[in-house]
């Protein structure tokens, strides 16, 4: 019954289905192999990691796949949100229960890389092209670098602040170093935990996924199609590119949150311009404007480095074959007929096998 | 389809190459354990060392100094005392939290004892929170941040603290009196040289030594460091203090010389390493001061039979202070293990509490220093020693006593 309703849906409804489908299953299949003890060490130390990536690769996707820009930054939001959620999370968590504490680091994370998405966005979304990708990846080299040279403390005298050394803040020597420089911040009170993280994505999955069958999404596809003719159609181009943008900023922010708070320090200089590349070779990968694409080439591509430890050496030329791999079997036109041959074969071939258990 | 072979004949030759590596390193291992013609039963199940460094990536050179000095104590004490008394796995972690974290539940998994790592300071600071949240040993031979000792009771270093260093080499300064306008060029972007750099300017002025110029560059910035020695110069620093690495004091050294520029020039253990580099004129060299733990150059027995081993075991490589004090890391442990305060049947959490409370009784002498001693947050105290380098070689500089 659930089942022929499932046929008679619409395309894009049964669509989103498999893709909410894929990853409540992944959750479900995690916690029985957790209560199971079947889970290493090792998989279980990424699980975090792993929903953190697939949701900066879901949110690059809707400025790189949807929007149809390149932008070689969404590291330095992630850092912007990791930093801002942290700090308050070591200041709040002091003093709230954690479960206000945290929906407000969520808060201040998602709240200050959206407001970086409006910074950047708003002069530089009005130019097209290249423009975009320069200015985006020079954004992350200074956040990365500011960062760096950042020292914040507090004490009974309230907030210093210094981009010198530590002992220029000035701080009293029963004060709170929060911000050491290049050591960033440390000991943070771990408190990510899977749940939080499938939940997050469950929420970035659900917002892209309406954002781009919503009005609002139709316009940034067209956008992204034909700048001109969206624009002569009446659809405000830099409404609809800083909409997509900002959007695409906070999440990335929020993914920042979450990974900073799995880890006990958290460094400026791990969100450089390699993390971009990597998130972005996640949404190529995956392949552009395909949500469930970004997802499961997140969720490999982090979980593959690891899987290759054994190699030792070696592990980084398997990766970067799997990688070259995999983007031949996503984008040649050969192999796109081949597997579309194959797909049909095994679907006429289920056909045959049901008719004949029908007939049986 | 052409390029779907293309790809699987690559993947499946590079599969067979890294085989062909992997095998090669258990052989190796596994001819240490062939060797042990079964002894003392009991001692018959080795003690499982972990190790994490960077051994690919911006920070490979410090990594692999630790796992070769690593790999090469374990050797020497297996084939000693006649059975495998530790097995050693080192895992790679790019010198970054993320993939250490990673590194540290494999070895986990693997059953790991004993932690000899992280190499640097960044990733031991989320690795030493989830050793101290598992009660399992943590010794690492060179991430010398404060913070890192300080994360837990269980972690102990086998190096100088970052503030330490500063302060020595600021008295030592003073005391000799090497100069009196000091220059520093330190590297921003990193925990080792700004800890090292605030420690040093704090305790210069405590002693009355006049900082005149300290510019700093970034991990982003160092392929020119010019405009830094030229700071200096025009502050008219006698003294240039340099708590940075050996690749970038190379570059220091070499744009001095270009202007003539020749102060007085003073680096700590990251100095330890620079007539290594590849294509640098170590004449350039002569007359640099260095506080170290360690000098390949040394006479003292122990020195000279782990300079020799190194060099024979990895291509006449001389080790520097990364390879020396991840080795005496290994000597550390041994010890406990032949003061029987550890067995290879206890848990990892129990070897922890009995670490612990040997730790800081101790005294261990090594490679890098006699006498050496922890205290109960699992710092180091050591006798820091100046060396100078004259003619490539390091020297003890006066007044020091060996």
């Amino acid at each position: 019954m659930a089942f022929s309703r499932l046929k008679t849906m619409r395309k894009t409804t049964r669509s989103n289905i498999v893709t909410f489908g894929i990853v409540i299953l992944f959750y479900l299949v995690v916690q029985l192999l957790s209560a199971g003890g079947l889970l290493s060490n090792s998989f279980e130390g990424q699980l975090i990691p792993i929903c953190a990536y697939v949701v900066m690769a879901v949110s690059l996707n809707l400025t790189v796949g949807f929007l149809g820009e390149l932008s070689l930054g969404h590291a330095g939001f992630m850092s912007v949100g990791a930093f801002a959620g942290v700090l308050v999370w070591t200041v709040a968590g002091k003093s709230l229960p954690v479960f206000a504490a945290l929906p407000l680091a969520f808060l201040a994370g998602g709240v200050a890389a959206g407001l970086f998405g409006v910074i950047v966005g708003v002069p530089v979304l009005r130019l097209s092209g290249d423009y975009l990708a320069i200015v985006t990846l020079a954004f992350g080299e200074i956040i990365k670098n500011i960062i760096n040279a950042c020292y914040l403390g507090y004490d009974s005298t309230g907030l210093h602040f210094s981009l010198q050394d530590q002992s220029s803040m000035g701080l009293d020597p029963d004060g709170t170093v929060l911000i050491n420089g290049a050591m960033g911040i440390t000991r943070i009170q771990r408190v990510s935990n899977f749940t939080i993280g499938i939940l997050l994505v469950l929420a970035t999955v659900a917002v892209v996924l309406n954002l781009i069958r919503s009005r609002t999404g139709r316009a940034i596809t067209a956008i992204r199609d034909n700048e001109i003719a969206a624009q002569s159609a009446g659809i405000n181009l830099t409404r609809y590119k800083l909409t997509a943008f900002v959007v695409s900023a906070v999440f990335a922010g929020l993914a920042g949150v979450l990974y900073g708070l799995n880890f006990s320090s958290l460094t400026a200089s791990r969100f450089d311009y390699n993390t971009s590349i990597q998130i972005l070779v996640f949404v190529v990968l995956g392949g552009m404007g395909s949500v469930r694409g970004s997802i499961i080439a997140a969720a490999l591509l982090t979980v593959l480095p690891e899987m290759l430890r054994g190699l030792n050496d070696y592990r980084m030329l398997i990766y970067a074959i799997v990688l070259i791999a995999m983007m031949i079997f996503n984008q040649s036109p050969q192999i796109a007929a081949w597997r579309k041959r194959l797909v049909e074969k095994v679907r006429t071939g289920l056909g045959k096998s049901k008719k004949t258990k029908e007939v049986a | 389809m052409k390029k779907l072979i293309c790809a699987t004949l690559a993947a499946a030759m590079a599969l067979s190459l890294a085989a062909c590596g992997s095998s090669d390193s258990t052989a190796a291992a596994g001819s240490t354990a062939d060797s042990t013609t079964a002894t003392a039963e009991g001692a018959s199940t080795p003690i499982k060392l972990g190790g994490i460094g960077p051994t690919t990536g911006n920070n490979a050179q410090y990594g692999v100094a630790v796992q070769q000095g690593e790999e090469l104590a374990v050797q020497e004490i297996n084939e000693a005392a006649g059975y495998t008394v530790f097995e050693l796995q080192f895992e790679d972690d790019e010198s970054d939290a993320e993939t250490a974290l990673n590194a540290y539940n494999n070895l986990k998994d693997w059953g790991m004892q004993i932690l000899l790592g992280t190499v640097t300071s960044t990733p031991s600071l989320t690795v030493g929170a989830e050793a101290a949240n598992d009660n399992l040993f943590m010794l690492t031979p060179s991430a010398s941040a404060e913070d890192v000792a300080l994360t837990g009771d269980n972690i102990f270093q086998m190096c100088f603290t970052d503030p330490n260093q500063g302060k020595a080499a600021a008295d030592y300064i003073s005391e000799h009196q090497l100069g009196s306008q000091i220059g520093i060029i330190y590297d921003s972007s990193d925990a080792y040289s700004s800890g090292i750099y605030e420690a040093f300017v704090a305790e210069a002025e405590a002693n009355g030594l006049t900082v005149v110029a300290q510019p700093s560059f970034t991990a982003d910035n160092k392929s020119d460091l010019s405009t830094q020695v030229a700071q200096c110069q025009d502050a008219g620093a006698d003294l240039v203090f340099l708590p940075i690495y050996y690749q970038e004091a190379s570059q220091v050294l070499i744009a001095a010389n270009r202007t003539g520029y020749a102060p007085t020039f003073f680096g700590c253990d990251g100095m330890d390493g620079i007539l290594g580099v590849e294509g640098f004129d170590t004449s350039l060299a002569d007359g640099l001061m260095m506080l170290c733990p360690f000098s390949a150059y040394g006479e003292d027995e122990t020195t000279v039979t782990f300079v020799n081993n190194y060099k024979a075991a990895f291509n006449d490589e001389v080790p520097n202070q990364f390879a020396a004090d991840a080795y005496d890391c290994v000597y550390a442990i041994y010890q406990c293990v032949q003061d029987g305060v550890i067995t290879p049947d206890m848990t990892a959490s129990e070897m922890c509490d009995a670490l612990k409370g040997a730790f800081t009784t101790m005294t261990f002498s090594g490679t890098t220093g006699e006498g050496q001693t922890w205290d109960e947050n699992g710092m180091i105290s050591k006798e820091p020693k100046v060396y100078t380098i004259q003619d490539g070689a390091y020297v003890l500089a006066e007044g020091e006593t060996a």
